[in-house]
């Protein structure tokens, strides 16, 4: 009797511990990953947005609660708004010349005038940008667009120019060539995330309209665009957060000058940050940065839920 | 008249495909060309393709450089700590995704997606102060545990996806044979997964290979800087010796393109679904 109870109880108390390593083990294997997201993402986030309602952050061990005052300082700084300015041309050039660029590269490489071998040695090619760091980037592309560069050289030669464009330096051209050298370094990601789309697309579909007497322009926008959507939507979405933080680049080749032409929101907070000193301020623009990129991820989550 | 109008295309084709090499290509070119020049011959006018004294100096340059020497060894120590602690992290908390339901997955699944989306830049100032308090500040770990925030969203929905792609019998088998979920996924998913794993590494190599601004503002001293940070110091301190600044650019972009050329296939295939498709 007390014999069967305590099997009873050791089958009871098995199942009880084996319920609770059930229940735990999932969390087990996610340990790792929730302390590091908590520890460098979570907390942070919260000490950002906490720094944009405290004043001297930092530097002051006992900071003061001042509510939205950074935020009206930033709001008041005629440079924040000449940053969101440029961040958004910039931007804006990048996104849609690394859309155009990446898809024309895509269907030349999709296309059915060359061989397999021909496409893989252009699919390289024309990705090499993409494999190169930003302070390579940068040197490379201020050799290129010197005065004496190689680029003035073609363009003094081809009658395009009578003088040699300071390019970088130059108020009127400065925010162009980083613009330019931006969608250098980021269309082959387009490329190829567009390529691995277009090699999903059953040719059926495109089969059945050429028998319609559709022409490949029409095909093109009836079936091509349509079919891409919903990866063209998270790369443009992608794209957007990628380029509005966008440092290296603008730091290594003009600093944000000439006198703020090429000045963007990353250049901004990091000047207020790390030479001014006002992290309270930086910080605040940081908050705008990160709503901003929230609310788009939020639309990226979205669009790919969408897809399931 | 449709033949024609073939060949026509035809045409548009190959000149695309000659714009978009010198477009994509020439820059790259100019910066292997130049890296053999004196740097008398790099600004010349008209341009010299081939210098008549083709040379190794700069190269030679930074070779004797410990200074330089010290960039590459802290890149690749800092990038191989990376994909190593990536790739065990990845593992366990993908075979937690893909095999197990739980409360809170679709929480912490979501936050995982949404890291890519956070700008870096937004978390450096309380980044910094955070770093220094827990006395990481110009150190390895500082890099190594930023560069870890950014390659495992990736690496896990990489990871998890290829799971998912595995039949649960698999470790099914193991475990009727009285082994542990852990064996199951040590002894038969990781070797499986190998492909999957490579890509995830070779992405997270290129990733700690090629970060620039928290190496840049996590570092003080040249003891733990990293090749990215040490170009752009080169930079700055010799701004005439473009010859020795190109070299380093090739040394420093060698061992990104050798593994991208290598592993091409696999990562355009991981990158595009991880990225993309989700």
């Amino acid at each position: 009797m007390s014999i069967e109870t305590e099997k009873i109880r050791s089958i009871q108390y098995r199942n009880r511990n084996e319920l609770l390593k059930k229940k735990t083990e999932p969390y087990l294997y996610l340990i790792p990953t929730i302390i590091l997201i908590v520890v460098l993402l979570i907390i942070p986030i919260c000490m950002v947005i906490s720094y944009s309602f405290f004043d001297n952050v930092i530097i002051n061990k006992n900071p003061t609660f001042v509510g939205f005052e950074n935020f009206k300082k930033i709001f008041a700084n005629k440079t924040f708004f000449v940053a969101v300015k440029n961040s958004l041309i910039f931007v804006g050039g990048s996104v849609v010349a690394h859309l155009i660029i990446g898809m024309t590269f895509a269907v030349l490489l999709n296309t059915k005038y060359f061989s397999a071998k021909t496409k893989a040695v252009f699919r390289v090619i024309f990705a090499l940008p993409w494999m190169f760091t930003a302070s390579v980037i940068a040197i490379l592309w201020k050799m290129l667009l010197n005065t004496n560069g190689v680029i003035n050289y073609f363009l003094v030669e081809a009658n395009l120019t009578s003088t040699q464009i300071e390019w970088l330096a130059s108020r009127d051209f400065a925010l162009l060539s980083v613009t330019v050298i931006n969608i250098w370094a980021g269309y082959p990601f387009y490329m190829i995330s567009i390529l691995a789309g277009l090699q999903g697309i059953s040719t059926d579909l495109y089969e059945s309209s050429a028998i319609d007497g559709a022409n490949i322009i029409q095909r093109f926008f009836r079936i091509t665009i349509p079919q891409l959507k919903p990866i063209l939507i998270s790369l443009l979405m992608l794209d957007f957060v990628w380029t509005i933080q966008q440092f290296a680049l603008i730091w290594m080749t003009t600093g944000g000058g000439p006198i703020n032409a090429t000045e963007m929101l990353s250049t901004f907070i990091y000047k207020l940050g790390f030479s001014k000193y006002q992290y309270s301020q930086a910080s605040a623009t940081a908050v705008i940065l990160l709503v901003v990129c929230t609310i788009v991820a939020i639309i990226y989550v979205r669009n790919q839920r969408g897809q399931d | 008249m449709v033949g024609e109008n073939k060949r026509y295309i035809k045409v548009i084709a190959i000149f695309l495909l000659i714009v978009g090499t010198i477009f994509s290509g020439f820059p790259i070119l100019w910066m292997f060309l130049n890296s053999f020049k004196p740097n008398s011959e790099i600004f010349a006018w008209p341009p010299v393709w081939i210098s008549e004294r083709f040379m190794f100096d700069a190269y030679v340059e930074i070779f004797r450089n410990p200074e330089m020497i010290r960039f590459f060894v802290n890149s690749y120590f800092v990038a191989f700590v990376v994909v190593i602690l990536t790739l065990a992290i990845s593992i366990l908390a993908s075979y937690s995704f893909s095999r197990f339901n739980f409360p809170g997955k679709k929480v912490i699944n979501t936050i995982i997606v949404s890291v890519q989306a956070v700008p870096p830049i937004t978390l450096l100032i309380p980044y910094l102060s955070l770093i220094v308090t827990l006395k990481l500040y110009n150190t390895y770990g500082a890099l190594i545990l930023t560069y870890l925030l950014f390659t495992l969203p990736y690496a896990i929905i990489m990871m998890t996806g290829y799971y998912n792609t595995l039949p649960e019998d698999l470790d099914e088998a193991v475990m009727m044979d009285g082994g542990s979920r852990f064996r199951a996924l040590w002894n038969v998913l990781v070797p499986i997964s190998v492909p999957g794993l490579v890509s995830v590494g070779m992405y997270t190599f290129m990733l700690s290979w090629n970060e620039y601004l928290f190496a840049l503002a996590l570092t003080k001293t040249n003891e733990f800087r990293t090749v990215p940070v040490g170009i752009s110091l080169l930079m700055g301190q010799h701004a005439y010796e473009w010859n020795q600044m190109m070299a380093m650019s090739v040394l420093g972009s060698l061992p990104v393109l050798i593994l991208f050329l290598i592993f091409q296939r696999y990562f355009i295939a991981g990158m595009t679904s991880g990225a993309v498709k989700n």
